[in-house]
């Protein structure tokens, strides 16, 4: 059965999917350096949450960011043109991968700091309601962020002054190569449990699920009933970061990754075949189009490197000769 | 005339600023208290929305302060003891120093932490006596060190107007300090350099509390050494033409520390001097805590490892003879 919204779901999961793997053919070809962490698989919980925000709300982002910065309605070409170190890119090449932001579209930034942008989030929760505003923020963190203390400290502040805040956990099992049953006491909802913030487990790989339940959660921030948690169930299919190949390292099965791959969630909306090819080729022109974009941007001009360090304009003194 | 605390200097900057622009908030512990003598009213005059009394989550309440600073607010988050600031490094020199940069440029973030009581306080020992205003120049993120109940209002008055992060150390060793305002209160722009007591034979380089003890040996000597006392304020950035200026005149330089020696303030003005090519007719001299001092509890422990008037007065008398 097909609705309008498997197809608008579809076509943001096609766009994060295929922008993943051009980004990832880029990083083969050396365009794009430093690699990348790519999100492909987890595509329905950026695609399911940014369906349930408006355009005024805000969010920050992770390390393996793409997916949240693009389903937010990040411009993929000015995206990618990022990734390359372009001056045509969203941060002018001055983030990559790991900082990509557009505050124009409530996009605080990804961050490179596992954990780090859930206190952010909370300050702009925080500023919304001062400024009078209903605007709600979702922060997305991974399982590994369970373990880092700003982050629960985050979630105690947030339940105590009932911030518009949407905590979204992507559990994708790994935590870079440590397993979750490794890294994790008790469970991540169990962590919400304790600062009183309601939580619900979500199949992560069903974006209409995803969608249901954040949501849900939007209401209550945006009714003043503070935050809430979701814990999307997903996996990523790729390694933790592009240079994990280099590295070889071995920590999950072919039979796990396969098992996981049978509910790509690309399969699972629901969106029929015909629909799904138009949307596929037009998703190809975009990813096409966007290739030539961002490789034909200028690179930054070495002298400007510390351009925008400071707002005020000050120069630093140099270092390097030049 | 009035005599002006250095903890009412703070505190009537914070309320101007409250007073003058809605997007100015604090956040800190015990701010409703006023426990550290900064926060005195201010809830009561602005409310507790805008007078934010935190639980004790430092690293949570700083990134929050940060976050809110994206959007619109002009967060002042206060630190009631220096070593905190190790705690929060991650969330002022890798979050909010470096986001101006990382996005291209779209946003600022105009962030101003204050910390009373800098540095050594009788009795507080190993976890409570950092001054640790180096590692925050040395990473770029704007650091004030005010010396005198004005430049604490005026500076203060500047860290919240200006879009970038600021670092403001109130030295504990300042706090008592008092001062006849004779004239109206005044912003002191970031980067501006001081010079307290002007003098002809040696430039003695002294920020916060010990700007007031580089007076005192300054007087002492008076009669036999014209000592010019040089107070830069703003460590990062500093104002090195004023300081080139100030050693023209005397080509002499002492510069007093009190933080440790290796990477930090005195270095890195002795270098400066050095690459600068100053004909000084002396070689230079720095006072500063240890190579990698912990402050011990005993008071006359504490004192050793300070760096003070007595090692003061005799470098500037050893760069003159």
């Amino acid at each position: 059965m097909t609705t309008p919204e498997a197809a608008l779901h579809y076509r943001g999961m096609r766009l994060i999917r295929s922008f993943e793997e051009q980004a990832l053919a880029l990083v083969r070809s050396g365009e794009i350096v430093g690699g990348i962490h790519p999100y492909i698989g987890q595509e329905a919980v950026a695609v399911g949450v940014c369906a349930a925000l408006r355009a005024d709300d805000q969010l920050t982002s992770t390390h393996r960011g793409h997916g949240h910065v693009l389903a937010k309605g990040a411009d993929p070409r000015r995206m990618l043109a990022e990734l390359a170190g372009r001056e045509s890119g969203l941060n002018k090449g001055r983030g990559g991968s790991m900082h990509a932001a557009d505050l124009s579209l409530g996009i605080l930034g990804a961050n490179g700091i596992v954990g780090a942008g859930a206190p952010i989030a909370a300050g702009a929760a925080w500023a919304a309601l001062r400024q009078g505003s209903d605007r709600v923020v979702a922060t997305f963190f991974g399982d590994g962020a369970l373990n880092q203390g700003v982050l629960l400290e985050a979630m105690n502040l947030a339940a105590l002054w009932r911030l518009p805040v949407l905590f979204v956990c992507e559990n994708n099992g790994y935590a870079t190569t440590l397993a979750v049953r490794d890294g994790v006491a008790g469970s991540a909802l169990g962590r919400a449990a304790a600062f009183g913030i309601p939580a619900q487990e979500v199949d992560g790989m069903d974006v209409a699920a995803v969608r249901a339940a954040a949501e849900q959660a939007v209401v209550r921030a945006r009714s003043g009933a503070g935050p809430s948690f979701l814990e999307c169930r997903t996996y990523r299919f790729e390694g933790h970061h592009t240079m994990e190949r280099r590295v070889r390292v071995n920590y999950r099965t072919a039979e796990e990754i396969d098992s996981w791959r049978q509910r790509d969630p690309l399969e699972l909306c629901g969106l029929d075949p015909v629909q799904r090819a138009e949307v596929d080729q037009e998703i190809a022109q975009l990813i096409a189009e966007a290739v030539r974009f961002a490789l034909a941007g200028a690179h930054p001009d070495p002298a400007g490197a510390l351009d925008h360090l400071y707002a005020d304009g000050l120069r630093p003194r140099a270092g390097a000769p030049r | 005339m009035t005599k002006l605390s250095y903890a009412k200097a703070l505190n009537r900057a914070l309320a101007d600023e409250l007073a003058r622009d809605p997007a100015v908030c604090v956040f800190g512990e015990d701010v409703g208290a006023g426990l550290s003598g900064l926060t005195p009213g201010l809830q009561a005059r602005f409310g507790a929305d805008r007078v934010v009394d935190t639980p004790l989550s430092e690293q949570a309440f700083t990134s929050l302060a940060l976050g809110a600073a994206l959007t619109g607010m002009r967060p002042v988050v206060e630190f009631q003891i220096p070593s905190l600031l190790f705690l929060v490094f991650e969330q002022i020199a890798n979050q909010a120093h470096k986001i101006s940069l990382m996005t291209g440029g779209q946003i600022a973030a105009p962030v101003t932490y204050v910390v009373p009581g800098s540095g050594s306080r009788d009795g507080w020992a190993g976890q409570h006596s950092d001054h640790p205003y180096s590692l925050f120049a040395h990473v770029g993120v704007k650091t004030l060190l005010p010396a005198t109940p004005t430049d604490a209002y005026g500076l203060l008055v500047s860290a919240i107007r200006d879009p970038d992060p600021v670092v403001l150390f109130a030295p504990a060793g300042a706090l008592g300090v008092r001062e006849d305002v004779t004239t109206e209160l005044a912003p002191v722009p970031i980067g501006s350099a001081r010079i307290h007591r002007p003098g002809e034979d040696v430039t003695v380089v002294a920020a916060g509390h010990l700007v007031h003890d580089a007076l005192a040996v300054a007087e002492e000597l008076a009669g036999e050494i014209s000592v010019e006392v040089f107070d830069p304020r703003s460590l990062y950035p500093f104002d090195w033409p004023a300081l080139a200026a100030s050693l023209a005149r005397t080509g002499r330089l002492v510069v007093i520390d009190d933080s440790n020696r290796m990477c930090g303030l005195g270095a890195e003005v002795i270098a400066t001097v050095a690459e600068q090519g100053h004909r000084l007719r002396a070689l230079p001299r720095r006072i500063t805590r240890p190579d990698g001092a912990v402050l011990p509890f005993a008071l006359g422990l504490d004192r050793a490892v300070q760096p003070g008037r007595a090692q003061l007065r005799d470098a500037v008398r050893a760069v003159l003879s």
